[in-house]
C-alpha cells in the first residue's frame, strides 16, 4: 500500500521491520530523522526487544554497534558527512573484524567549509574501508535497500552501507510502499553470527596480524566483495520476486539498448538524467542512462557489459578526488569495455548545487557537439574562481579563499 | 565455531609458546635453615613441627618433635629456649612462644597417651648408658630406635638426673618427669638404679656392652672456703635441692642466703622461699646486666620476693652474721674489692658457684679427662674407641637441652661405630637470614603468654609456677611462626607470576615451576614471605 | 590474661592463600581452579605488572560471575603480547576493536546482551591509561554518563609503554618519558598536569568507582567481586607497575606498587554513587623517596646533588592524598 512518506520515515519504519537488536546514532543531519523515528518505536515498545543508544559521538555510534555484532546482535546506526569521518577508524575496524552492521548514510558534502547539504563526497571518502556500499535512487529504493543490506550484511559478514542523498531523499515526501512484516520476516532469517562473543564458547576476536599474514587476511576480504557480487543482483531478484520491485543489484540499466551516449551516474540525480534521456529521445539522440546501484564492489563487469555499446560515456558524479578528478569516473574507466568509448566526467551537484533536467540536457548537448571537456564543472562560476586566483597570486594574505568566494557571490558574482 | 582466519583466534593457545626461553635466570626452591632449629641444641626441627600445629594437627606436629627429641613436656618447661632468642621474628614484633608450644604439645601427648615409635629391628648390640639425666635418656631413646638394646645405669634411687634432683618441681612437676622417663622405658631398657659405676671398663665387661654412653652429669657443688664458725649452717645448693627432691629438706630457718648468681642460685632461694624463709637473699659479686641466670627466671624469683645484693662477696659468716664486702666494676667491667664493709643476718648459707662433674669412675681408665671434663670427638666419642660422653662430662654448655642433643648425636654416632661407618652429621641447610623474609605478608600480632600462677601461691608451694597454653593460645602461637626458610603453601608464589608459570600441586605438595613458561622475572622470590624460593643463573 | 581471637597470623590477610583458610576465604588466585583468563605464553616483559593485573581482576570477575563474562580490550601492551596471530593467550571471550573505543564498544557488547535476554553475561571493559585517560576518555565518559552496565577497567602504568614510553595523561610529574625527557630546569614531566581520572567518573556519580594496586591482591579481588554486584557503569583503576617504563626490576613490580601504596601516592579508596565509602589505609608509611629511587624514570631526582626541591613536591602530593582520603595508618 503505497503511503506519502518521508524518506527518512520510510527508512525508519523498513529498519524496524528487519528487527535490530541494537540500534545506536549520533545526530548529525540529514541523517537525524531517520534515527529520532526509531528511537521513538523503541521507547513506546513498537520496535523490541530493542536497545537503543544516543551516544556521545559517531565513533562511540559506530564502536557501539561492533561491540553489538560481536555479541551476535543485529545491530543498525546511520549517520552523515563529518560524522562518517570521525567514526572512519571504527569504519575500518568493523570491516576488518567482518561485522556485519547496517549503516545508513545520508550523503552530505564534508567541510570545511562545512556545508550541510547533499553530495557523495562522504561515501566516497570510505570507498576503500571494506564495506558494501549500495545507492538508492529513490525513497522507495532506500526503504527496499535496508532489507537487503541486513541480508547481504549477515550472509557475507561484511558490514552494509545504504547511501541516500541527504534532504533530497531523506527529507522528501513521496509515495512509498513500505515492506509488509511478514515478507520482511520471509525474506530477513534471523541472525546467526559466523563469529561470536559466548562465555560458553570463547574466541579472542582482534587478533594483532603481522606480514606473514596480513595481505591473506586482506586478500580474503576482497574475495568476500567479489562474491557480493554474485549475491547482489541474486537477493535483489529474490526480492523482486517477494515484493515485485526491482529495488537494488548491481546497476540499473535505462534505454541503453542502441544508445552511443550513455550518462553513469548514483543516487537520486538519476531521476533527472532519466528524464533527460527521455526528452532527448523523443528528439531521437540515442542516449542512455546507467545506474550505478553498487559501488562497493564495482561490478566491472556488470558496467562493462552495459557500455559495451557506447561510443561515449559521461559520468555525472557528486564528489571529485582533488587534484585527479572523478572517483565513480575512475572506476568506470577501469570498468570501460575494450571497444574504448570517450570518458567524461562531469562533477556536479556539490555541496547541494541543483542539477536539473536543463543541466543534464546541456551535458548531453556538449558531448552531441564534442565541446565536452574531459573533466568538468558543471555551472561552475568561473569569474568568481579567476578573482581569487587573481588575488592569491597578488598577495599572500589575501584571506580565505571561501569566504572570498562567498563575498563575491553574495555581491553580485560574475555581474559585477 | 567456525573461526574468521588470522581475526579470530582459538582460547589458550599462546601456551604453544614457549617463553622460558627468554630468562636468564631460574627461581628455585629451597629450604633454608631457620635460625630456631639452627640455635636449638637439641636439634629440633621446630619450623617443621611448628607447622603441624598451625594446622591443629598436634599429633604430627608431637611426632615430628620427638623425631629429635623424647623429652618434649620437660623441654617445655626448662629449656632456656635458645631458639626465642635467635627467632626472626623479634625483628617484626615479639619472638614466636616456642617453648610454650613445645610444652603445650607434650603435656597433650601426656594427657592423650601418645607412645614414642616401637624401636628399630633388634641390632643384637648392647650399649650401657651411664646416668639418667637428660642425656642418658635421650641416648637411650635414640638407641633403642636404632634397635640396640640399652642398660641404663644410673646411681640415684630414681631416673631423671639433675632434671629430678636440681629443677625444683615448680618449674618441673614430678608428674610430667615421670611421665617422659617411663615413654622412653616402654620402649624396652634394662634399668638398673641405685648403682653407681665407678670403673668404666669393668661396668662395660659386666653388661657384655659394645659401647659405653657416659653421662654422669655435674653433680658436685662447688665449694669456696669461706671462713665461718662452727654454729653456721653452710650447705652447697646441689645437695641443698638434692634433698629437697628426696622429701627430705635441711632446716635452713627463716633468714637463707644464697651465693653465686647462676640459675641454680635462684633455684635455691626460690626453693628457701617455699620451705618457710621469711628472707631469701641472694648475695652476687656482680650485676644484674652480668648475672648467668636466664631474665625470666630473675624476674620471677624478684616478683617471689627473693632480694639480691649486687655486686657483693662474702667475706666471713660468723653466728648468725654474714660479713659483706661491697665490689665496684672497674672500667673493664670485672668486680673489685672496695674495702666496704656490710653486715647481713642469716641462719644458713646456700652456696650456689657451680658444679664440677664426678669423674671418678674413669680413674685407671685411658679416657682422658681435661679441665674436668672429658673432650670428645664430633660424633661424642672419647679418645677410647666405643666410648662415647656427653651431657655435663663433655665440654658444652650445661643445659638440660644440650645434653638432649649430646644424646642424640651420640645414639648417632654409637650407632655409626657399632656399624662400622664413618659417622657424619648431616648436611645443614644455609641459615634462613632475616634479611631474606618478605615480613609484609605477616600480620603484626604479639605473643601469647604463659599464665603466671599468682605469686602469693607460689611462694608457699612447689605447684608449678608457669602455667601452659590453652589449645587455642597454642594455635595462635604457632600460627605466628614466620616459617623461615621453609615454603608453608601461601601460594604467593603461584598468585604473583605474571606468566602463569608456578604450578600449584595441591595439598603438602607445594609448588613447582614450569620453566616452558618462567620468564625469570623475579617477583616470587621477592614476594615468598619466607624466603624459599632463590635466582639462579641459567646454565645456557 | 586476656582471650585474644585465633587469626591467621603466619599469612595474615596479605599473602595470596593460605592452607589454614577455607576455600571461601582464600583468594581467586590461590585456586587451582582460577580461569586463567589470561594464560602462560603471553609476550609481556619479564615482570610486567599488566599483565599480572589483567588476570587478577579477570579471574576474580569470572568467579563473580560464574563465567558468565565478556571482556572488550583497547589496543595497547595487553592487547599486542596477548594475541599476536596466530595465538591468544586468554581463556575468556574476548574482543579487540580499536585503541580509543573499548568503553563504547563494551556498551555494544552489553546492549546486544540485554537485547538477546542474556542478562546474565557481564561485560568488562579494559585498557592502559592511554586508552583511558586520554584517547578513549571521551568514549569512557559517554558509557559513564548512560550509566551503560560496564565494568571499565584500567591498568594504569602511566605512560605509553607499548609505543616506546610515552607521556601520558596519567604520568607522574616529573617522570622521565621519551617525550618528558629528564632534562632543563624542568626534567621530566610537568607538574600539575594528568587527569585523576578516579575522581572524574565519581563525578558522574557511577555506581562505584575504587582504585586497587596489584600489591594487594585480597583488596583488588574484594573490589572486583563488589563491583560486580552493580548495575550500570562501574569503574576500576588499578596500578601497575612496568618494569621496561619506569626503569625498575622485574622483580620489584609488586614492590613498587605496594610501596606506591604505602607512600601515598597512589590513593587506594572506593566510592559508590560519587561517595568515597573506603580506603585502604597505610599500613606502613613510607616516605615517597623510598618508592622513587627504585626507578629510573626519577633518577634525576636523586643523581648529584639531586633536585630535593622536586622530591618535596612529589611528597606534598603524596600527603595531599593521605590528607584527603584519610589514608594515615591508625596509630597515627
Amino acid at each position: 500500500m503505497l503511503q506519502q512518506l518521508e524518506g527518512s520515515r520510510a527508512v525508519a519504519e523498513t529498519v524496524a521491520r528487519c528487527r535490530p537488536e541494537v540500534v545506536c546514532a549520533y545526530p548529525i543531519s540529514p541523517q537525524t530523522h531517520i534515527i529520532e523515528a526509531i528511537g521513538a518505536m523503541v521507547k513506546d515498545g513498537r520496535l523490541a526487544p530493542c536497545e537503543f543508544i544516543n551516544v556521545e559521538s559517531e565513533y562511540a555510534a559506530m564502536s557501539v554497534s561492533i561491540g553489538a555484532s560481536a555479541a551476535g546482535a543485529r545491530t543498525y546506526t546511520a549517520t552523515a558527512s563529518q560524522g562518517l569521518l570521525f567514526m572512519i577508524e571504527a569504519v575500518y575496524n568493523a570491516a576488518g573484524l567482518g561485522l556485519p552492521v547496517v549503516m545508513t548514510l545520508a550523503n552530505r558534502a564534508i567541510g570545511a567549509p562545512i556545508n550541510i547539504w547533499n553530495d557523495h563526497s562522504d561515501a566516497m571518502a570510505v570507498r576503500d574501508a571494506g564495506w558494501i556500499q549500495l545507492f538508492a535512487e529513490t525513497n522507495q529504493e532506500a526503504a527496499d535497500l535496508h532489507v537487503q543490506a541486513f541480508r547481504l550484511a549477515e550472509a557475507l559478514s561484511v558490514p552494509v552501507m545504504v547511501c541516500m542523498d541527504g534532504f533530497i531523499l531523506t527529507h522528501a515526501v513521496e509515495a512509498v510502499d513500505l515492506i509488509d512484516q511478514a515478507v520482511v520476516d520471509s525474506f530477513l532469517p534471523p541472525y546467526e553470527p559466523r563469529q561470536v562473543l559466548d562465555p560458553d564458547d570463547p574466541v579472542s576476536i582482534g587478533a594483532m596480524v603481522g606480514p606473514e599474514a596480513f595481505e591473506e587476511v586482506r586478500y580474503l576480504a576482497h574475495l568476500r566483495q567479489l562474491d557480493a557480487l554474485e549475491l547482489i543482483p541474486s537477493v535483489a531478484e529474490e526480492f523482486a520476486a517477494l515484493t515485485g520491485r526491482a529495488s537494488g543489484g548491481l546497476v540499473h540499466p535505462y534505454r541503453l539498448e542502441d544508445a552511443e551516449t550513455v550518462i553513469v551516474a548514483m543516487g537520486s540525480v538519476l531521476g533527472t538524467i532519466k528524464d533527460a534521456v527521455d526528452a532527448r529521445r523523443e528528439a531521437g539522440e540515442r542516449v542512455g542512462v546507467l545506474g550505478v546501484a553498487a559501488f562497493r564492489p564495482f561490478p566491472v563487469a556488470a558496467v562493462s557489459d552495459a557500455l559495451s555499446g557506447a561510443r561515449r560515456v559521461i559520468v555525472v558524479e557528486k564528489a571529485f578526488s582533488l587534484g585527479m578528478g572523478g572517483v565513480l569516473a575512475t572506476d568506470v574507466a577501469t570498468a570501460s569495455p575494450a571497444s574504448g568509448p570517450d570518458l567524461a566526467t562531469v562533477v556536479a551537484g556539490l555541496g547541494g548545487r541543483p542539477i536539473t533536467r536543463r543541466d543534464v540536457e546541456g551535458i548531453l548537448e556538449r558531448s552531441a557537439r564534442g565541446t565536452l571537456p574531459r573533466l568538468s564543472f558543471l555551472n561552475l562560476d568561473e569569474d568568481v574562481v579567476a578573482r581569487e586566483r587573481a588575488r592569491m597570486a597578488a598577495s599572500r594574505r589575501s584571506g580565505p579563499f571561501a569566504e572570498n568566494v562567498l563575498r563575491d557571490v553574495a555581491a553580485g558574482g560574475a555581474h559585477r | 565455531m567456525e573461526r574468521p582466519f588470522a581475526i579470530t583466534l582459538p582460547v589458550g593457545s599462546s601456551r604453544a609458546n614457549h617463553t622460558g626461553s627468554w630468562r636468564v635466570e631460574r627461581p628455585v626452591y629451597v629450604d633454608r635453615l631457620p635460625p630456631c632449629n639452627d640455635a636449638c641444641p637439641a636439634g629440633e626441627n621446630i619450623q617443621r613441627w611448628l607447622y603441624h600445629a598451625e594446622s591443629g594437627d598436634y599429633e604430627t606436629a608431637w611426632r615430628t618433635l620427638v623425631e629429635e627429641n623424647p623429652l618434649p613436656a620437660i623441654m617445655g618447661r626448662v629449656c632456656f629456649h635458645p631458639c626465642e632468642t635467635a627467632c626472626n621474628r623479634v625483628r617484626v614484633d615479639e619472638a614466636v612462644g616456642i617453648n610454650a608450644v613445645e610444652r603445650f604439645l607434650g603435656d597433650t601427648a601426656i594427657a592423650r597417651g601418645w607412645r614414642l615409635g616401637e624401636p628399630g629391628p633388634d641390632s643384637g648390640r648392647r650399649v650401657l648408658v651411664v646416668g639418667a639425666g637428660p642425656a642418658g635418656l635421650s641416648a637411650t631413646y635414640h638407641l633403642r630406635r636404632a634397635g640396640h638394646a640399652v642398660t641404663l645405669v644410673d646411681g640415684a634411687a630414681r631416673l631423671g638426673g639433675m632434671m629430678r634432683y636440681g629443677i625444683p618441681a615448680y618449674r618441673l612437676p614430678r608428674a610430667v618427669l615421670d611421665a617422659e622417663i617411663e615413654r622412653v622405658l616402654e620402649m624396652g631398657v634394662e634399668v638398673v638404679t641405685g648403682r653407681s659405676v665407678e670403673d668404666i671398663a669393668a661396668a662395660r665387661d659386666e653388661f657384655a656392652a659394645d659401647a659405653v654412653f657416659l653421662a654422669v652429669g655435674a653433680q658436685l657443688g662447688r665449694r669456696v672456703s669461706i671462713p665461718a664458725g662452727d654454729s653456721a649452717k653452710v650447705i652447697d645448693a646441689v645437695t641443698f635441692l638434692h634433698q629437697v627432691a628426696d622429701d627430705d629438706p635441711p632446716l635452713l630457718g627463716r633468714r637463707v642466703v644464697v651465693y653465686g648468681g647462676g640459675d641454680t642460685a635462684l633455684d635455691a632461694a626460690r626453693t628457701a622461699r617455699r620451705l618457710g624463709a621469711t628472707d631469701a637473699t641472694i648475695v652476687y659479686r656482680r650485676n644484674r646486666a652480668k648475672m648467668p641466670a636466664h631474665a625470666e627466671e630473675v624476674e620471677q624469683a624478684l616478683g617471689e620476693g627473693v632480694s639480691v645484693r649486687w655486686l657483693s662477696t662474702i667475706e666471713r659468716f660468723e653466728g648468725e652474721r654474714l660479713l659483706i664486702e661491697k665490689m665496684a666494676l672497674n672500667a673493664e667491667g670485672f668486680p673489685e674489692p672496695t674495702g666496704e664493709l656490710e653486715e647481713l643476718d642469716a641462719d644458713a648459707l646456700v652456696l650456689a658457684l657451680g658444679q664440677d662433674t664426678d669423674l671418678s669412675l674413669l680413674e685407671g681408665s685411658e679416657v682422658h679427662v681435661a679441665d674436668g671434663v672429658v673432650p670428645v670427638g664430633e660424633s661424642m666419642m672419647t679418645d677410647v674407641p666405643g666410648v662415647f660422653a656427653g651431657g655435663d662430662v663433655a665440654p658444652s654448655d650445661r643445659t638440660a637441652t644440650v645434653a638432649v642433643g649430646h644424646g642424640k648425636r651420640a645414639a648417632h654416632g654409637i650407632d655409626a661405630y657399632l656399624a662400622g661407618r664413618a659417622f657424619e652429621r648431616p648436611e645443614r641447610h644455609p641459615l634462613a637470614a632475616f634479611e631474606r623474609l618478605n615480613t609484609w605478608y605477616y600480620a603484626d600480632a604479639p605473643r601469647t603468654h604463659r599464665p603466671e600462677l599468682e605469686r602469693i601461691r607460689r611462694q608457699t608451694n612447689f605447684e608449678e609456677v608457669v602455667g601452659g597454653l590453652t589449645e587455642d593460645n597454642a594455635l595462635f602461637e604457632a600460627r605466628r611462626c614466620l616459617s623461615c626458610g621453609n615454603c608453608f603453601e601461601c601460594d604467593n608464589c603461584f598468585g604473583v607470576c605474571p606468566d602463569n608459570a608456578v604450578i600449584k600441586l595441591g595439598g603438602a605438595d607445594r609448588y613447582e615451576i614450569a620453566y616452558d613458561y618462567c620468564k625469570g622475572c623475579g617477583i616470587c622470590v621477592a614476594e615468598c614471605p619466607c624466603g624459599a624460593i632463590e635466582m639462579v643463573p641459567e646454565r645456557i | 590474661m586476656t582471650e585474644t581471637r585465633v587469626h591467621f597470623y603466619q599469612v595474615g590477610s596479605f599473602a595470596v592463600g593460605n592452607r589454614l583458610l577455607s576455600d571461601a576465604d582464600r583468594t581467586v588466585q590461590a585456586s587451582q581452579e582460577r580461569t586463567n583468563s589470561l594464560d602462560a605464553g603471553h609476550r609481556a616483559c619479564q615482570g610486567c605488572g599488566e599483565a599480572l593485573g589483567a588476570r587478577y581482576a579477570l579471574d576474580a570477575a569470572m568467579r563473580a560471575t560464574e563465567g558468565r563474562l565478556v571482556a572488550v580490550n583497547a589496543t595497547g601492551c595487553l592487547e599486542v603480547f596477548s594475541t599476536p596471530f596466530p595465538e591468544t593467550s586468554w581463556r575468556i571471550a574476548w574482543l579487540h576493536s580499536l585503541f580509543g573505543n573499548a568503553p563504547a564498544v563494551a556498551t555494544g557488547v552489553a546492549a546486544a546482551m540485554r537485547a538477546k535476554g542474556r542478562d546474565d553475561v557481564r561485560v568488562v571493559g579494559q585498557a592502559g591509561d592511554g586508552g583511558t585517560v586520554d584517547i578513549g576518555f571521551g568514549a569512557l565518559s559517554g558509557m559513564f554518563e548512560r550509566n551503560d552496565d560496564v565494568l571499565f577497567i584500567c591498568y594504569d602504568n602511566e605512560g605509553y609503554m607499548n609505543t616506546g614510553v610515552q607521556r601520558s595523561a596519567a604520568t607522574p610529574p616529573t617522570a622521565r618519558t621519551a617525550t618528558s625527557e629528564a632534562r632543563g630546569p624542568d626534567p621530566g614531566n610537568v607538574f600539575g598536569q594528568g587527569k585523576d581520572l578516579p575522581r572524574i567518573a565519581m563525578a558522574h556519580d557511577i555506581p562505584y568507582v575504587a582504585t586497587a594496586t596489584v600489591a594487594d591482591l585480597h583488596d583488588l579481588e574484594r573490589k572486583v567481586e563488589r563491583a560486580m554486584t552493580f548495575h550500570g557503569a562501574r569503574y576500576l583503576h588499578v596500578l601497575v607497575p612496568c618494569p621496561l617504563g619506569w626503569g625498575a626490576a622485574s622483580a620489584d613490580t609488586v614492590r613498587l606498587a605496594r610501596l606506591a601504596a604505602e607512600s601515598g601516592f597512589f590513593p587506594v579508596f572506593e566510592a559508590e554513587h560519587g561517595v568515597v565509602t573506603g580506603v585502604r589505609r597505610i599500613r606502613r608509611r613510607v616516605g615517597v623517596e623510598e618508592y622513587l629511587r627504585p626507578q629510573r624514570r626519577f633518577a634525576h631526582l636523586f643523581a648529584g646533588e639531586g633536585r630535593p626541591d622536586l622530591v618535596a613536591r612529589l611528597q606534598a602530593l603524596a600527603d595531599a592524598n593521605v590528607e584527603r582520603y584519610g589514608l594515615a595508618p591508625e596509630e597515627e
